[in-house]
């Protein structure tokens, strides 16, 4: 399926399109982290909590549980709520 | 910028064989800043990671080439970077130091931010520990590419118990720094924890036992409560590996192994300047001799320069006596802050001095802090300073 990506990540990926698979949201990152080694860690953290300012869109729909189930054909994006200076 | 001074003769003799690079850590990125032979002009490298939060740059002294950032950003998690050719190229660690994952339904610990990086006793290439927030000692074996958790210290019931929570620890959160490897013994370890005490261990950090005794903790609380304890930095004198100096929230402190009673050395320092501070620095070759920066603890602890008069102050006597070094330095209105990490020191001889503030600005001298130049400003908040020298 389908991940876009924010700027600070694009060190990872080198585009703002990528493309993952799994069949829950934790599956995608995981896949993602093989693809892109480095990745997860910097948007979940070690007990698998999504860190602050991270947030995970599904076709549009704010989704915070990795536990969500996905199809091939959904669109993952994620954000990063920037702040502070 | 102050105009350069003529070297000395012990710097024009080094001068074509030495060279110093000085690192820089910054809440926005760091510098790498290459020095002549004499110390006198320093050429910026840099930004390394624009925006991102670096806590602690470090160069091996084992090989000279070898660079560890500590670093995160405002909205992406801690991690490690590694540089194999002084910074060049920059690679990630393959596993940053992380907690280890709790069993569903418990609260488990993550890393907010490496804050402190130690290589390894030089007998272990390789080898190095780093410090986080919250309190977590890691160790990598492999140069920093993973690292493992010291759960002797990590894990054990009554460290939990002093680790507190995040109220217990800077505004920043609560920090384990100050990892001293005894270069006699690998096994031989030092820790400060802020808050949560000073801890030794003398196998590899297997168990560790608090150092505390004769440390005061902030008024109207009880001094045998470990998790009082708030060291802000604590060093090894490299001339007498026995002798520790310590920055304190409550004072400058000294003990000498095999004491575990640390004396209040700061005592000896003018009443209205106070021993309160965060760097300590001590000399590499001269064991009673270290420099510290006082900032302003009273009343609501502005954690400024005092009067707005940076200074450091040296004790050439292990803390009999201290003497005010401020040639060069601002005479007025500089209210600086100078964090635990941000004074260091090169091994040259006369010894480098070199004070980073929260403002932005490198200040160094090249002798002993006799007198001190400005060699870098308009930096982003500077969060930590080494040195060291490069392998050719």
């Amino acid at each position: 399926m389908k991940v876009i990506v924010p700027s600070m990540l694009q060190s990872y990926t080198g585009a703002r399109e990528v493309t993952a698979e799994g069949g829950t949201l934790g599956a995608v990152l995981l896949d993602l982290d093989r693809r892109h080694p480095g990745l997860r860690f910097r948007v979940v953290d070690e007990q698998d909590r999504i860190r602050p300012h991270v947030r995970f869109f599904v076709n549009g729909e704010l989704v915070s549980d990795l536990g969500r189930a996905l199809a091939p054909e959904d669109v993952v994006q994620i954000v990063q709520a920037l702040s502070g200076g | 910028m102050a105009k350069p001074r003529k070297p000395t003769v012990s710097s024009r003799r080094t001068a074509a064989s030495r060279r110093t690079v000085l690192l820089v850590a910054t809440r926005k990125g760091a510098w790498i800043f290459r020095g002549d032979g004499a110390r006198r002009a320093w050429t910026a490298d840099g930004p390394h990671f624009l925006g991102h939060v670096v806590h602690h740059l470090v160069l091996d002294p084992r090989d000279g080439r070898t660079l560890l950032a500590a670093a995160r950003t405002g909205h992406l998690g801690p991690t490690i970077f590694r540089s194999t050719d002084l910074g060049r190229r920059w690679k990630e660690a393959a596993r940053p130091p992380a907690f280890p994952k709790v069993p569903e339904g418990e609260r488990g610990r993550a890393v907010d931010h490496t804050f402190w990086l130690t290589p390894g006793h030089a007998s272990e290439p390789g080898a190095w520990y780093a410090g986080t927030s919250p309190h977590g000692l890691f160790r990598s074996a492999d140069g920093g590419v993973t690292w493992e958790p010291v759960t002797g210290l990590n894990d054990a019931p009554t460290f939990r118990a002093w680790m507190g929570g995040p109220q217990d620890g800077t505004p920043d959160g609560p920090k384990l720094h100050s990892i001293i490897v005894d270069p006699r013994d690998p096994a031989h370890l030092y820790v400060g924890m802020s808050s949560g005490g000073v801890h030794e261990s003398t196998d590899r950090g297997a168990s560790w036992a608090p150092l505390v005794k004769g440390l005061e903790v902030v008024e109207g609380l009880d001094p045998s409560n470990i998790a009082f304890h708030d060291p802000h930095v604590v060093r090894q004198s490299p001339a007498d590996p026995d002798r520790l100096f310590q920055q304190n929230h409550c004072g400058i402190y000294r003990l000498d192994r095999p004491s575990a009673e640390w004396v209040r050395i700061g005592k000896r320092m003018p009443r209205s300047v106070g021993d309160i501070g965060f760097p300590i620095v001590v000399h590499p070759r001269e064991r009673d001799a270290a420099w510290v920066f006082p900032m302003d603890g009273t009343s609501v602890w502005p954690r400024t320069a005092p009067d707005g008069r940076p200074a450091a102050y040296v004790t050439r006597d292990a803390g009999r006596t201290w003497r005010r070094l401020d040639r060069g330095l601002p005479r007025e209105q500089a209210w600086w802050t100078v964090k635990r990490q941000a004074m260091t020191r090169d091994d040259r001889a006369p010894v480098g001095l070199y004070v980073g503030t929260t403002s932005g600005e490198v200040w160094a001298s090249r002798d002993e802090g006799e007198r001190w130049a400005c060699v870098a400003r308009n930096l982003p908040e500077i969060y930590a300073l080494e040195t060291g020298e490069p392998s050719r």
